[in-house]
Formats: structure tokens, sequence, C-alpha cells
């Protein structure tokens, strides 16, 4: 966990009065909407369908028990008892009142959360790997660096007023778990042939109406140079990106335009004039922010001890759990686990006042008292003792949050759609819950292996669908909700976006269809040990678009 | 930025004017008296354009109350009833079509 220090909560608490009092001049007509709406949404106040919305901004991922505890809190005092974590590792609330969001960031301040810049055309949220720290393939923690990154930009005037927003993710493992390739500016820590661990600088990814893959545009750079570096980007973009049209503001189309060496160059040539500045990072500058990260005090374990190898020998179910939704930590005896909030039939990403306080306890008693948020919207406890994981299942299991659906094709990422969310065309979280009914035998999802389902109720892409092994998405045909297919998009360490299948499907055919292209593949897979992505890709996707359109 | 008034407004059916309570975000609808109404059924209906821009205008000015007017279309059934006119009015007034979470298991 970051400890905040008396300045950042001196500078939280003072930016909730702030707010407080443009709140009640726009309640009482001294503001107009047009003077507070830049305001409301420097503060992460949307306006949705039904109600405000507000998005909680949690950096890199990283939840104490304590914070958890206090949305669980907003959830059932502001909002309607649930909140929604989001593929950017934030939650928001989507029923909340304007007259009483000062009251709910002010509880939140007390925990050292807020909602800045999780809007705006700012540099939002920083995303990680939601197993930072503990991921035992990572070469160091990448939240130390997006901290930097995090602090340096914060409220930052140059880069508050960008063409349009602007996100960043740091990532430092072999595995690339944070969708780095579909970020305006990512880095992904690794060694050169020195051994020296320096960033690969990519730039220009984003999904939307016009999606791209972040281009590759150093490939090594110096942990010291890498605030300099962000500023050479962020300064390159405010100058070179446009601002004249909406849609074609994002830096993927400048880095598409420019095309990437060119864009490069102009990073290079401004990253020269500042590179051995303040901005230059020394290592008591890193160490100092190193130091606020506070680490469990682990207990020297060993790995696999006999109450729970016994336990996995005698529960068939906490055995298939295990398999799942454990995974291997860096720190002998200790395991990470991946709690699911994809229920069949639930939302996406969705989770109760009474989940997250109860997660919050098991937390505290299992886990040191952190929780983590994934862009998978799913939550993990990182450091849990492998001894103390039949108790863990056992307490998740009372909550129904223990479905072992990890990465299997219920396991869906998707947007509010247009239950909530005012710019959607089409609902996403129908479809999510009518594809699980669908596929609610966990022995089926386990046949099909790992599928991701990605769904977006309009171009935005919030879903993902782009870099979903299958993706929806949602469109709007003569008043009527219809569906477009793509199939092979991923967000790994090889990121493709999906190649569309064929004309779009309507609502009720939807579930439909995923089922056809899950029957294809198993009758096209050369055995249980080729995924689905990896026939797509020896096959193509004219298989499967036989397949449904001969269904159809 | 094109004034709403110089908005070139064209319907095809019934109309409404939709927009969300300033205080809490809840959705209103213009009513007759140019006041607001959370009933759909006690909202003015506007057939022609004409009037459908002198209720956007007004709707606009109305600033302290309401936030992001707009015209939305309806349906007028038997009686004069009055129902949202696409998926997205019936959703805004009736709520989601899914069971909210805490409706759903714990």
């Amino acid at each position: 966990m970051y400890i905040y220090d008396s300045i950042d909560r001196t500078f939280v608490t003072e930016r909730v009065a702030e707010f407080r009092d443009q709140v009640a001049r726009r309640l009482s007509g001294e503001l107009t909407e047009d003077e507070f709406k830049p305001l409301r949404l420097m503060n992460g106040v949307y306006l949705q369908l039904h109600a405000y919305m507000l998005r909680i901004a949690n950096p890199y991922g990283t939840l104490s028990s304590q914070q958890l505890r206090r949305l669980a809190h907003v959830a059932r005092r502001y909002d309607r008892g649930y909140g929604h974590f989001t593929t950017r590792q934030n939650i928001q609330f989507h029923w909340i009142k304007l007259e009483e969001i000062p009251d709910a960031l002010a509880d939140l301040a007390e925990v050292g959360m807020h909602g800045m810049q999780t809007s705006g055309n700012n540099v939002r949220n920083l995303t990680t790997d939601q197993w930072a720290g503990v991921a035992p393939d990572e070469i160091e923690d990448p939240r130390i660096w997006a901290e930097i990154i995090r602090q340096h930009v914060t409220l930052h005037p140059e880069f508050s007023f960008m063409p349009r927003k602007f996100k960043i993710c740091v990532g430092t493992a072999a595995h690339d778990r944070a969708a780095l390739r579909i970020h305006d500016l990512a880095f992904r820590l690794h060694r050169n042939e020195a051994g020296e661990a320096g960033f690969e600088v990519m730039v220009g990814g984003g999904l939307g109406r016009t999606p791209f893959l972040a281009q590759t545009i150093r490939p090594f750079l110096k942990k010291r140079d890498l605030l300099s570096y962000v500023e050479a980007v962020l300064r390159t973009y405010n100058q070179f990106g446009r601002r004249d049209n909406i849609w074609k503001a994002r830096i993927k189309i400048l880095v598409h335009d420019l095309g990437a060496e060119a864009f490069a160059k102009e990073v290079e040539a401004e990253w020269q004039t500042i590179k051995d500045g303040p901005l230059a990072l020394d290592s008591a500058a890193v160490a100092e922010i190193a130091s606020r990260f506070v680490y469990p005090d682990y207990e020297a374990l060993e790995d696999s001890p006999p109450a729970f190898t016994a336990a996995r020998r005698a529960d068939p179910q906490f055995d298939r759990w295990v398999d799942n939704a454990v995974n291997n930590h860096k720190k002998p005896g200790y395991a990470i686990v991946t709690i699911s909030l994809k229920p069949e039939g639930g939302t996406p990403g969705d989770a109760t006042a009474v989940q997250m306080d109860a997660l919050a306890d098991l937390a505290d008693r299992y886990s040191f008292g952190e929780i983590r948020i994934g862009h998978e919207q799913n939550l993990a406890l990182p450091h849990v003792a492998q001894r103390d994981l039949p108790a863990v299942w056992r307490a998740l299991d009372a909550l129904g949050l223990a479905i072992p659906n990890i990465g299997l094709v219920s396991d869906i990422i998707a947007c509010p759609g247009l239950d909530y969310c005012s710019l959607a065309n089409a609902r996403s979280i129908p479809i999510a819950q009518e594809i699980t009914r669908r596929f609610r035998d966990l022995d089926r999802q386990r046949e099909l292996g790992r599928l991701h389902i990605n769904i977006s109720g309009c171009i935005n892409a919030c879903g993902h669908h782009h870099v979903g092994h299958i993706g929806i998405l949602g469109v709007e045909k003569n008043g009527e909700e219809f569906y477009q297919i793509t199939l092979g998009g991923k967000a790994d360490d090889h990121a493709e976006l999906g190649a569309l299948i064929g004309p779009a499907v309507p609502y009720a055919k939807v579930a439909d269809v995923v089922e056809d292209i899950a029957a294809a593949y198993l009758a096209l897979r050369t055995s249980r040990d080729e995924l689905f992505i990896d026939t797509l890709k020896r096959t193509g996707i004219e298989p499967f678009r036989d397949r449904i359109y001969a269904a159809h | 930025m094109t004034s709403p008034l110089d908005r070139k407004i064209k319907i095809t059916g019934p109309v409404v004017v939709t927009a969300n309570r300033v205080a809490d975000g809840v959705v209103v609808y213009r009513s007759p008296d140019g006041g607001w109404t959370t009933k759909l059924e006690a909202a003015a209906v506007a057939t022609d354009a004409a009037r459908a821009r002198v209720m956007i205008a007004e709707a606009t000015a109305d600033d302290l109350r309401a936030v992001g007017p707009y015209i939305a279309p309806v349906e007028l059934a038997e009686g004069g009833r009055v129902r949202p006119g696409n998926l997205r009015e019936l959703i805004r007034l009736s709520g989601p079509t899914i069971d909210l979470p805490v409706t759903f298991g714990i």
C-alpha cells in the first residue's frame, strides 16, 4: 500500500471543500451547467441516464480494507447499495445525488480517496498489473513508477487541458496483465542485454471509434528518464494533437497521422531539451516514493503446506476453485486469489456493500488488509497464505464470490451499456447475463477453456470489445439494438484487434451466435490443448463465419 | 456552439422535453405549466416543430432546475396516454432492464 503523507491528505481534503462550494453555487443558480460541468468532471461526476455518476480513482488498482469498507459505506449511504468496478481499475456509483456528493467525497477523503482526474482531458488514473508487487514474474513493483508519474501529472497545469483524455499504464512483469497496448502511453519494464532494467515506451493505443494498438517508439528508456519522457510525450501531444474534432483528438490519431517514427522524432527532440533537467529521477527521489509503499510482514512459509494439499484432495470443488482462481505468489507459501465478480445472471464488475464489507474483513484476516482490482472487473486478495486457502474459499463461497470462472466464457468484461450510460446505443449487461446463463455449466466452460468475451454498448468501447477473443459491440439500427461480432482480439503480450465477422445480429440472437462460435471452436480444434484463440489464429475467421451465418 | 434556439428541429411524431433534475439527477419532463414533472403522463406533448422549439428553448433557459434538456420521442397510446418512444427513453423512465445487484443474490 502507498501511504499518504499530510500534504496528500490536506490536498484531498481541500479539494472536497472547493467542490462543496462549487456544488452549492450550482444548486443556488450562481453557476450555470455550462460553467459547472467542467468543474464536476474534474471531480469524477458525470450525468448518466437516471442520475449522476461518481467515479472514484483507485490508483493502480490497489485498495486497503479500510478504503473498501468506505466504498461500501458510500454505496449504502449515498447510492443503492452497490458499486461497479470498471475496466480502468476504478469504481463508480450510478445513483448518486449531486447535493450529496460533497459529503460522499468528504467521507472518501478521510481514507485518501477522491474522484480527481477520473474524467476530463487530463491524465487519468494510472493503471498497472493487478498483481503488482506480488507476481513472481515481475522485475519490480510497477506501482512505484506509476505513483511517480501520478504525482507529477496530478493537477499539472500544462496537462489539465489536453486535446483529449490520456491514459497511462505501467507494466513490469514478463506477462502483460494490464493491457498495455490499448493505452495512450504505456511503459513495459524489461532487461536489456546488459541486464539493466529499463522501459519499452509505447504510444498511440486506444480503442473507441478508431482502434489502434500502441506502437513502440523507444525500445529502452533508462529508469531515470521516465518522468522527463512522459513530459516530452505529453508536450508533443499537447502541441500537435487535434482540438478541432473530438473524434480525432486522441493521441492515437496523431501517432497514426504523423507515423510513429515521425512522432518519436518530435518526442525525442523535446526530450533532449529536458532530460537532464529537474525531471531526471535520482535514486533518492525514487527511494523516497518507494519508501511510502508498505509491504506485508510475510511469514517464512513453505509452498504447498499439508493442510492445503489435503484439502485439495478431499474436496473436488475446492480443488477446482484453486485450479482456476489461485495463482502463484512471489513469496513461498503465499498465493494470489482472484475473486470473480461474474456470477451467473449478474452484472459484470458489480459488488454489493455487503460483499465489499465482507471482503474487507477477509482481507484483514487473510491478506494483510489489501485488495486489488483488475481491468477484467474482478478483484483479488494479493497475499493469502496457502494454508488459509480452504477458509478463504469457504468464506468467499458464502458470499457468492467463489465462482471458478476466471478467464472462462462467463468471465465477461462489459460496460454498463444502455441500462445506465447516456452515451450507449444498446444494452451490454443483459447480453452478458444471457451468455452466462447459456454457459452456466462449469464443466462446459472448462471444456471450452480460456475464452474472453468483451461487450461494449457503443463505439466508445469501454467494454474493450476490440480486444475480446469474442468482441460484441452494440449499435442501433432503426431504433433496434443490433450487435457487431468481432473475433480474434486480445490484450495480452501479443495484443491484436478483433476482425469483424459479418453483419450485425439482433439482440435476441447474440447468445445463439456465441454458442455457435463455441461449437465451431470445439469442432475445429486439434486437441483440448489448443485454446480458442489459437484455433482461430490457425483457421482464420472463415470457418466460424460460415457456421454463424449458415445457422442464422 | 449553436444555440438550441437556432437548432433545426425535425420531429416526425409526438415529443416531450426531458432532462435530469439538477439536485439529484432524477429524470424529469417539461410540464404544461412550465415546470418539471417526474411523471411522463403529466408531460407537455408537442406534435409540431414550432411548439417543440418553444418548449426546448424554455427548458434550456431553466438551467437552475434541470440539466441537459433535449427533445425525446413519445408514443400516444389509447386514451392519450403518453409512453416512451424508444428503448433509451423507456429505460430512463422505468430504470435498468436488469435486476440491480442488491436484488440479485447477496
